[in-house]
């Protein structure tokens, strides 16, 4: 924190530098543009279940197969919607957000010595 | 707690307390083994960063599945059906927050808690200050939930009954036991001590719930409407309805505003927990920090299926009038369960499975809250960050020590609550006051420190004192304090007002306190760290501080 926020002069600190970057600007883009949404699919999706369950317990507890009732159908998709998250996440990030970061860090690494 | 006066015992007690022996002993040696390579403040607190993601991914599982999961979610769907499926799917779609929002920032922004992440471009001290109040008043919620656990598990294994006449009884001794063991795990072994214990709980828990549900299931021919089928049938009293939603809060228009306040609390309070967080810092970069919340994420979705399985499985082959008369109430679901499928043998390796988990769960609270009144409020605030390190870690376990007598106080009278309820408590507070402060902190770079205080403070008093004034703790049949009344907020989870209240307060705050030029300069180096882990703490490295 000592060493890198020192002024360089006329161009702010290096992290400021590293900030105003266009790959740095491409690399928050990049993680903004997929976390942002995709938080909100997944609250608007598990809210819209939670209101079913409060306010449409005829409609969850009508049975599809056997006793299985919509409600554990819309339940059991909370998990499978989590689990591929997760996983569509993963590989977003492995291809998309940590080869730019690890660019970053490293040219920051190497001005910082 | 009902004051029954049937056989009160299931199993034999020796047998039970011997399996429970067992595990604490090999526990014991691994911490003290893995304790003694314990030699920084990153090693007692962050482990030296040295664990792997999956490890950190399982000891999640092990800090996360907690007594709440096991035995309260359990006894929930056995007693109430499916309104306690919810706590199961809100508990899980929490996790995307950690995954995408805070995790990896937040391990490349801090070092050792969550008042490194919160304080990072803030002033230092009242940042700090609020910070570690509110990881003490989670953690304490938190801890609370889980030394009731034990309280109503011994009374059903050991036929110890909760003597309301005397405040120390044979209850109260149990809760003691396991206030003295945690502190010993935190003393000894410290994070990594703690780390292990996790995985090794965790493990256990996972396999001993995947066998039962196994076995449930292969009850049923793998029927899963079949089994359904039986909890209706032995559940007289609910009949059809306890396979679908509105058993518990299905009654008034206000319960049912409950339901919403109590799923909003669950899914945003995961990421905004203390203990969690911390345990991000026991990876070297933010792809472990990932890597981690992969794991926890299948682990966690997969032991909740089980939970699905393992509740109906108790209402099906114990009966929900039957749980509820046994002690423990619907806490005892699952040892029930094991007792009818495999006798007392599989009775005594549940209940030792549960033990073990409110143990370590116990420990990771413990090492948390301790890390943050010594990291936060005595290295920064009194000492102003002019400490040894070795002073330091020396003023967290004496603060474990502190810890650990106020839980055995704290347990005491919480015993006999129902786990699964004050833990979604925990989620609240931890939902109001952190999770906004959190997200602003990382996101927003107008945010200062007037906005940190007023969202933390904020949303730690409006949800407290909404909880105190609730149904909660005064005037119902279930409530915390019998024979008073003093409340006048109609829900008994405050997540619906006291989490946008937070997110509201953390703006104002920020329009009132005016431009903050460190705060905004600070940004572009929280930034930069926090996306790439430029600058980032190393495993292993003896930062001075």
């Amino acid at each position: 924190m000592t060493t890198t926020g020192e002024r360089q002069p006329g161009e702010g600190t290096l992290y400021e530098q590293i900030q105003a970057s266009p790959e740095f600007v491409e690399l928050r883009r990049r993680l903004r543009r997929f976390v942002f949404p995709m938080s909100g699919v997944f609250l608007v999706w598990y809210l819209l279940y939670v209101l079913l369950a409060a306010y449409e317990p005829e409609f969850m507890s009508i049975k599809l197969l056997g006793n299985l009732n919509v409600g554990l159908l819309i339940g059991v998709l909370q998990f499978v919607s989590t689990f591929v998250i997760t996983t569509v996440y993963v590989r977003y990030a492995n291809k998309h957000l940590d080869p730019a970061a690890e660019q970053i860090r490293t040219r920051f690494e190497g001005g910082n010595r | 707690m009902t004051g029954l006066n049937l056989a009160a015992t299931v199993g034999k007690p020796g047998l039970n307390i011997g399996i429970f022996l067992v595990f604490v002993l090999i526990t014991l040696v691994v911490v003290f083994v893995v304790g003694r390579q314990n030699r920084t403040a990153a090693d007692y607190y962050a482990a030296g960063r040295a664990f792997t993601g999956t490890q950190n991914g399982v000891a999640i599982s092990g800090d996360y599945l907690s007594a709440a999961s096991f035995l309260g979610i359990a006894g929930a769907i056995s007693t109430v059906g499916y309104d306690g499926f919810l706590y199961s799917i809100g508990f899980l779609v929490a996790w995307l927050v950690a995954l995408l929002l805070v995790a990896e920032l937040l391990r490349n922004t801090g070092k050792f808690t969550m008042g490194d992440v919160l304080s990072f471009r803030m002033r230092q001290r009242p940042v700090r200050a609020a910070a570690a109040i509110s990881t003490l008043v989670v953690s304490f919620f938190y801890l609370l939930a889980q030394m009731a656990g034990a309280g109503g598990l011994i009374s059903l294994l050991l036929g110890v009954e909760d003597d309301k006449s005397t405040f120390f009884d044979g209850q109260s001794l149990v809760i003691a036991v396991v206030g003295i063991l945690m502190v010993v795990y935190v003393l000894v072994g410290g994070m990594k001590g703690t780390t292990w214990v996790q995985i090794i709980k965790a493990t256990l828990l996972l396999v001993g719930a995947a066998v039962m549900t196994a076995w449930v299931l292969g009850k049923f021919g793998f029927n899963l409407s079949a089994l359904f089928g039986k909890a209706v049938e032995n559940s007289p009293k609910s009949g059809e309805k306890i396979l679908g939603p509105g058993l518990q809060y299905g009654k008034t228009a206000t319960s049912k505003i409950d339901f919403v306040s109590l799923g909003l609390a669950l899914v945003l309070g995961t990421a905004g927990l203390p203990h969690i967080l911390m345990r991000f810092y026991t990876v070297p970069s933010a792809k472990e920090a990932r890597r981690s919340v992969v794991w926890a994420i299948w682990l966690i979705g997969i032991f909740y299926l089980f939970t699905l399985v393992l509740g109906y499985g108790a209402a099906a082959l114990v009966g929900p009038d039957a749980i509820l008369k046994a002690p423990g109430g619907a806490n005892s679901a699952a040892p029930l369960l094991a007792y009818q499928l495999g006798g007392e043998v599989l009775l005594g390796l549940i209940s030792a499975v549960a033990f073990a988990t409110i143990l370590a769960v116990v420990a990771g609270l413990t090492i948390t809250a301790s890390a943050s009144f010594a990291h936060d409020v005595y290295a920064s605030m009194i000492k102003k960050g002019n400490t040894a390190p070795d002073s330091e870690v020396r003023v967290a376990r004496r603060t474990a020590l502190v810890i650990g007598v106020v839980a055995i106080i704290g347990g005491i009278l919480a015993n006999g609550q129902n786990i699964a309820f004050l833990v979604a408590l925990a989620f609240a507070v931890a939902a109001s006051a952190n999770l906004p402060t959190i997200l602003y902190s990382l996101f927003w770079k107008r945010f200062n420190t007037t906005g940190a205080l007023f969202s933390i403070y904020g949303g730690l008093g409006s949800s407290v004192l909404l909880i105190i004034f609730s149904p909660a703790v005064s005037g119902s049949a279930t409530s915390m304090i019998k024979g008073a009344n003093f409340h006048w907020f109609p829900l008994s989870n405050p997540g619906l007002v006291s989490i946008p209240l937070s997110f509201i307060l953390g703006v104002v705050g920020t329009l009132v306190g005016g431009r903050e030029r460190a705060a905004e300069a600070g940004y572009a180096e929280m930034e930069v760290r926090s996306l790439t882990g430029a600058g980032a703490e190393r495993a292993d490295a003896v930062v001075p501080h």
